[in-house]
């Protein structure tokens, strides 16, 4: 009988849309690594530089912020430096706890202007794990990272920056993928 | 409505009553009850509007706490879009598709009356939610993460659930739809021949089944990111609470596309009728709708402009955005030239009609500015945004469905309505919406933001004349519910055919329409030689084409 067939169908298509919707998350996830926005294309550690560092020079500020809620300190040790495009360079990050609990923290990091963010690869980054600080522990917390030759000619500053969320000890040791 | 007791025996006449409506199948007395709930809401979302405009009357805060405003503006947005318009149009789907294509009923009968019977359910855990400790879901209708999330009051949870229902009767009522107009149509009768009610019902209940569970996705995800560990919203875990607003407005533009598609087909029933000539262009308008349609699926980046997204997105969210223009403007062309050189007369359903096409379009160009990216950047957020969905929602949607009452009243209850009152409802009406939403368009420009319970000083004036509009408009719908009502109770009594310009399968059954109708399938070719015989024009009528 078709109205049997038909309803059949239509209730598929139906639960069919419902597990559409969490495929749009992993679908996001990889537009946002193929495409380098969100700052997604940063969570990994890339490739050493394969070809020698260039001439050319461009200036990478450095910013860190807290989301609500974590009672940290936070901030990049210093503000900016210039470095050659292909050149392996280290700066470093404080971070202070000032809760009398240890607390779990995991860094996301956004690049500016979208159109470098593929082009800026991290070799070691605080970002890449999650950050368990002991009540009142401080730390300097490095990240080494190029700036690759194929960068956009009228790209001449970049910002990396960080927003340090706190884990819900719920979900600890699962993020950071 | 029907004197009609199926299951009448000596049992307590309330048990019998209660039993008649709970237990019903019958899709005349589904769709009256769709109706009636919906109107109900109405009411109820109608005064959360009105604690809002009274806080809006002037600058400071007055009447009501900052987070009980919240909560008025996030309960009247979701009541209004799923407890009335949607009803609303489904309530007229129950009564009319079937008649309109010579069906006995609806073909999963027992599937309607549980569409139906969710609702109650799903809007008692709704507004329960204002009783609570915390009160109730105060993050907007559109639950952005993290304020659903995180931040989100102990009563999210209800709202999830409640959603869930919601969406559950629509998709259900969606499936039934669409299998009856499949299936059930009377012998003979081609897609191509259907009355353009039906066709947009038929439309509106595809985009339906594809972009509610998309909605029930959205809310699941929430409720595991409260509860269960999950990160989907939030980035702390990996997740991101960008990814929602895709997520959702994934589901909310077609979801507009759901509130006024049937609005669509109302008017191309009404103006027909009052213009006593055939809809100019019929095929046209089907593949409008259907174009319609598929572009509301890809086009939801314009809600999110500002949201950081690249410039390559946003062209294209702002071209197909634009894109849905060109089908819009082919549906408004066919109405005005249906009209053209039509013998015109101005009964109620058609003034409701007539305000639909005028002030919808108007909705239509704010839409098409709100569209453009460079533009959107100062319009985002601000009283533009509500002035521009509030025009295509009251007039599109709401004076739709008026338009829809006033027609088929004396199908339904076998009375006219009483034309003088039908008129100064409409009047009343169309002051009191142009009062209320017009002068937030400047509001909204000068840069009054939206969402705020509070506002500068210079606003004031737009404010206050919104606040007297939006209390004319209160209270002119209290004058619909009396002329509803004092319709049902009697008046002028319509022949079947109640309109002189009406042509279709809903007009050769007697008024009122019995309990059953079409037990046995019309004969189009009969109806067809009828109607001539009545003068139809050729191309008129549902059969006729």
């Amino acid at each position: 009988m078709s109205t049997r067939r038909h309803t059949i169908a239509l209730l598929a298509l139906a639960v069919g849309m419902f597990g559409f919707a969490f495929t749009l998350v992993p679908m996001y996830r990889t537009f946002c690594e193929w495409t380098g926005l969100n700052g997604r294309a940063a969570l990994r550690a890339g490739a050493a530089p394969a070809a020698v560092p260039e001439e050319r020079e461009v200036t990478v500020q450095f910013l860190a912020q807290v989301a609500n809620g974590l009672p940290w300190e936070f901030r990049p040790v210093e503000a900016q430096m210039r470095v050659r495009l292909g050149a392996i360079a280290t700066t470093r990050f404080y971070v202070r706890n000032r809760a009398r609990i240890a607390v779990t923290g995991q860094a996301v990091p956004s690049i500016a202007p979208s159109t470098a963010a593929t082009h800026l690869t991290k070799l070691e980054c605080f970002c890449f794990s999650q950050q368990r600080l002991n009540a009142g522990a401080a730390r300097e917390m490095p990240v080494r990272f190029y700036v690759d030759k194929d960068l956009p000619r009228q790209v001449r500053t970049l910002t990396l920056s960080y927003t340090l969320f706190q884990v819900p000890d719920a979900v600890r040791g699962e993020a950071g993928s | 409505m029907h004197t009609h007791v199926e299951h009448a025996t000596a049992r307590n006449p309330f048990i019998a009553f209660a039993a008649r409506w709970l237990l019903t199948t019958n899709h005349k007395e589904i769709g009256t009850l769709y109706l009636w709930f919906s109107f109900t809401m109405f009411f109820v979302a109608g005064a959360m509007a009105m604690v809002i405009r009274a806080e809006l009357f002037q600058p400071g805060l007055q009447l009501v706490e900052p987070n009980f405003y919240n909560q008025m503006v996030t309960l009247h947005g979701l009541i209004m879009v799923f407890g009335a318009v949607m009803p609303a149009f489904v309530g007229l789907a129950n009564w009319m598709i079937p008649m309109m294509i010579g069906a006995p009923d609806m073909a999963l009968p027992r599937i309607n009356n549980f569409s139906f019977w969710v609702l109650p359910f799903a809007f008692t855990m709704l507004l329960s939610s204002l009783a609570m400790e915390g009160g109730a879901p105060n993050f907007g209708w559109t639950f952005y993460a993290p304020l659903s999330t995180t931040y989100g009051p102990p009563s999210t949870d209800y709202f999830v659930f409640g959603v869930h229902l919601m969406g559950i009767s629509s998709v259900l009522g969606a499936i039934n739809i669409i299998v009856t107009i499949l299936n059930l149509r009377a012998p003979g009768m081609k897609l191509m021949q259907m009355p353009l009610f039906v066709w947009t019902w038929l439309v509106t209940a595809f985009l339906l089944i594809m972009a509610m569970p998309v909605l029930a996705g959205a809310v699941t995800m929430v409720l595991t990111d409260r509860h269960f560990g999950t990160s989907f919203f939030q980035a702390a875990g990996g997740g991101d609470p960008v990814m929602f607003q895709h997520i959702f407005w994934f589901f909310g533009h077609p979801e507009v596309y759901i509130m006024i598609l049937p609005g669509f087909g109302i008017a191309s029933q009404v103006i027909p009728t009052f213009a006593r000539k055939p809809l100019f262009g019929y095929r046209s308008m089907v593949y409008a709708v259907m174009a319609i349609a598929f572009l509301s699926f890809v086009v939801w980046g314009h809600h999110m402009f500002t949201t950081g997204m690249p410039l390559g997105a946003e062209l294209l969210f702002m071209y197909t955005t634009m894109a849905i223009a060109i089908p819009t403007g082919v549906k408004v062309f066919n109405w005005v030239a249906t009209l053209w050189r039509g013998s015109l007369t101005f009964e109620t359903p058609m003034l409701f009609a007539l305000g639909f096409v005028i002030m919808f379009t108007i909705g239509g160009f704010s839409g098409l500015m709100l569209a453009l990216v460079p533009a959107d950047f100062q319009y985002q957020d601000t009283f533009f945004v509500v002035a521009h969905f509030h025009y295509v929602l009251y007039p599109g949607a709401i004076f739709g469905t008026m338009a829809a009452v006033y027609y088929w009243l004396p199908k339904w209850t076998g009375n006219y309505y009483d034309e003088r009152l039908g008129k100064i409802h409409f009047w009343a009406a169309a002051i009191g919406v142009n009062l209320t939403f017009f002068p937030m368009h400047f509001a909204g420009l000068a840069g009054m933001p939206r969402r705020v319970v509070d506002y500068s000083l210079q606003f004031a004036d737009f404010n206050r004349i919104s606040t007297i509009g939006a209390f004319i408009l209160g209270l002119t719908q209290l004058l619909f519910l009396y002329i509803v009502i004092k319709a049902i109770r009697g008046g002028k009594k319509a022949t079947a055919r109640a309109w002189e310009g009406a042509w279709g399968l809903e007009w050769t059954v007697p008024s009122p329409a019995p309990l059953h109708t079409f037990e046995t399938p019309p004969d189009l070719a009969r109806v067809r030689e009828e109607e001539a015989g009545f003068g139809a024009p050729a191309g008129a009528g549902a059969t006729l084409r």
